[in-house]
């Protein structure tokens, strides 16, 4: 299966959530179950049981959405709620995608390719 | 997804969609309307006059961080004739505020002015260490705030300068219009969204960023590549205020204009007479000359309960009076020096105004 390579950056305090490692290199299937409720079991090694039929999945692209429940199922370390609020970044959480804006691109939906550099940066620690 | 294009310049790829407009702009014309946009902040609100000696009340945190950078940079590019110094407290928190410091010593080098840095441990002969130690981490805030408060005005004086600015964003005026509407505190209310505070007798502080979103603050730090601190304090954070931005920040992603909306709420209301007169007459401190609207500044109350081993007496009235019935302070008692208030420089009446038109 075709994997994408990520470089993921934490800051502005949220690399305490990450094991206190400011970059991380991350990788992901390049396409990805359309329904979110398959991400938890994928990718599923072929044989092991109940594993959904990859042929009878419909898949997509991988996007910032899948990348999110990535890093909070496979590299948060402590106190996901501080990541992730109904489904997408808190509130006070900045992303972007190769230095632009996530908001720019769609958000949960913007489409990621191998060695995009994805950010992170909490702006709630500080003045 | 193509890149999207700057709605300015029309030529380069947008890097950022502005929480106030939703415009989509590239890293140049972003900088550029982040910092006019202070400047415009500055020169509405008249805070300067040519040489004026400015204090930045400095964290090494972002906020305070882009403030010492864009000061500079506008310092520079209009001419404001403004000697910039970086003044930063040192509450005495090991692993917080020791680093911090440390990102403040290189922003001095990287902005070529100079600082100064005051302790509490000088100041009050306590660290913030050593007063958790004693109360707990309950009521630390409450020390810190008032400790704090009176060092920046303290420190400004040992400066001797006319002024202190401060980091405080559009975001924290906004959660502080919220906090004192839900606790009722209508006299803080009409106050806290003023840009510029100056009693009778207290050191002139401003707030240039009254007006720029937190977003583009750290936007602003990222692709300028600046340095600075985050960390959340060791010490119990504020838990009230916490609830207030965390609200604030939902109802900024249902609709990006609320934190404005509130500001502008917070300067609507119109405070009436009778509640401006129940503020009490400012008078000066018969301790430690602060000023205070009791004999004693707060200050001076917090640090005789921390010295006489009652540190509530400071945080509530019974307390205040418990001690009070146990007699008069010792003659010993630790206290704070004497502050003196700097002789009022000779001003001009000219303030800076925008002459690049
Ligand atoms: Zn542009
Ligand atoms: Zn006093």
């Amino acid at each position: 299966m075709a994997t994408i390579t990520l470089s993921v950056n934490f800051s502005g305090g949220l690399e305490t959530l990450f094991a206190n490692r400011t970059a991380h290199t991350v990788s992901i299937p390049a396409r990805v179950p359309v329904d979110a409720a398959l991400w938890d079991t994928w990718p599923a090694a072929p044989e092991s049981a109940g594993a959904p039929d990859a042929d009878a999945v419909t898949m997509k692209p991988a996007d910032m959405a899948y990348l999110l429940h990535h890093l909070r199922t496979r590299v948060l370390t402590a106190r996901p709620e501080l990541f992730l609020e109904h489904g997408t970044v808190r509130p006070g959480i900045l992303a972007l995608i190769n230095d632009a804006d996530w908001e720019l691109e769609g958000e949960g939906a913007a489409l990621l390719h191998d060695e995009d550099e994805v950010v992170f940066i909490s702006t709630l620690h500080g003045g | 997804m193509p890149p999207k294009t700057c709605a300015l310049c029309s030529s380069a790829r947008a890097i950022l969609k502005r929480p106030k407009t939703g415009q989509q702009i590239c890293k140049d014309c972003f900088f550029y309307v982040f910092e006019t946009e202070v400047h415009n902040t500055i020169t509405e609100a008249q805070l300067f006059k040519p040489g004026d000696r400015v204090a930045i009340g400095a964290s090494g945190g972002k906020d305070s961080t882009v403030l010492a950078h864009v000061m500079k940079t506008l310092n520079d590019r209009y001419n404001y004739g403004l000697e910039l110094l970086l003044l930063s407290i040192d509450e005495g928190i090991t692993g917080y505020r020791d680093d911090s410091l440390e990102t403040v010593k290189r922003n001095q080098e990287q902005y070529d002015m100079s600082l100064k840095i005051l302790s509490y441990d000088e100041l009050y002969g306590w660290t913030m260490d050593a007063i958790v130690a004693q109360i707990g981490k309950k009521n630390n805030c409450t020390f810190c705030g008032v400790f704090r408060r009176q060092a920046l005005d303290r420190g400004a004086a040992i400066l001797n300068v006319d002024h202190i600015v401060t980091g405080h964003n559009a975001d924290d005026i906004a959660e502080t219009v919220l906090m004192n509407i839900m606790r009722g505190d209508i006299a803080r209310l009409g106050r806290c969204t003023s840009i510029c505070t100056q009693g009778e007798d207290t050191i002139k502080r401003s707030k240039p960023f009254k007006y720029a979103y937190e977003k583009e603050i750290v936007m602003y730090a990222y692709f300028k590549k600046l340095d600075y601190f985050s960390t959340e304090c060791i010490y119990s954070p504020d838990a009230y205020r916490g609830h207030a931005r965390a609200f604030l920040k939902d109802l900024e992603a249902a609709r990006p204009s609320a934190i404005i909306d509130i500001i502008h709420s917070g300067e609507a209301f119109e405070i009436k007479e009778v509640v401006k007169a129940t503020q009490k007459i400012q008078q000066t401190c018969k301790r430690c000359g602060y000023m205070s609207s009791n004999e004693l500044c707060k200050a001076c109350t917090l640090l005789e309960g921390l010295e006489r081993g009652m540190a509530n007496a400071g945080v509530t009235d019974r307390a205040r009076k418990k001690m009070d019935a146990e007699g008069p302070a010792p003659e010993n008692l630790r206290i704070i020096p004497f502050f003196q208030q700097p002789a009022a420089p000779h001003r001009t009446d000219i303030s800076i105004a925008d002459t690049s038109t």
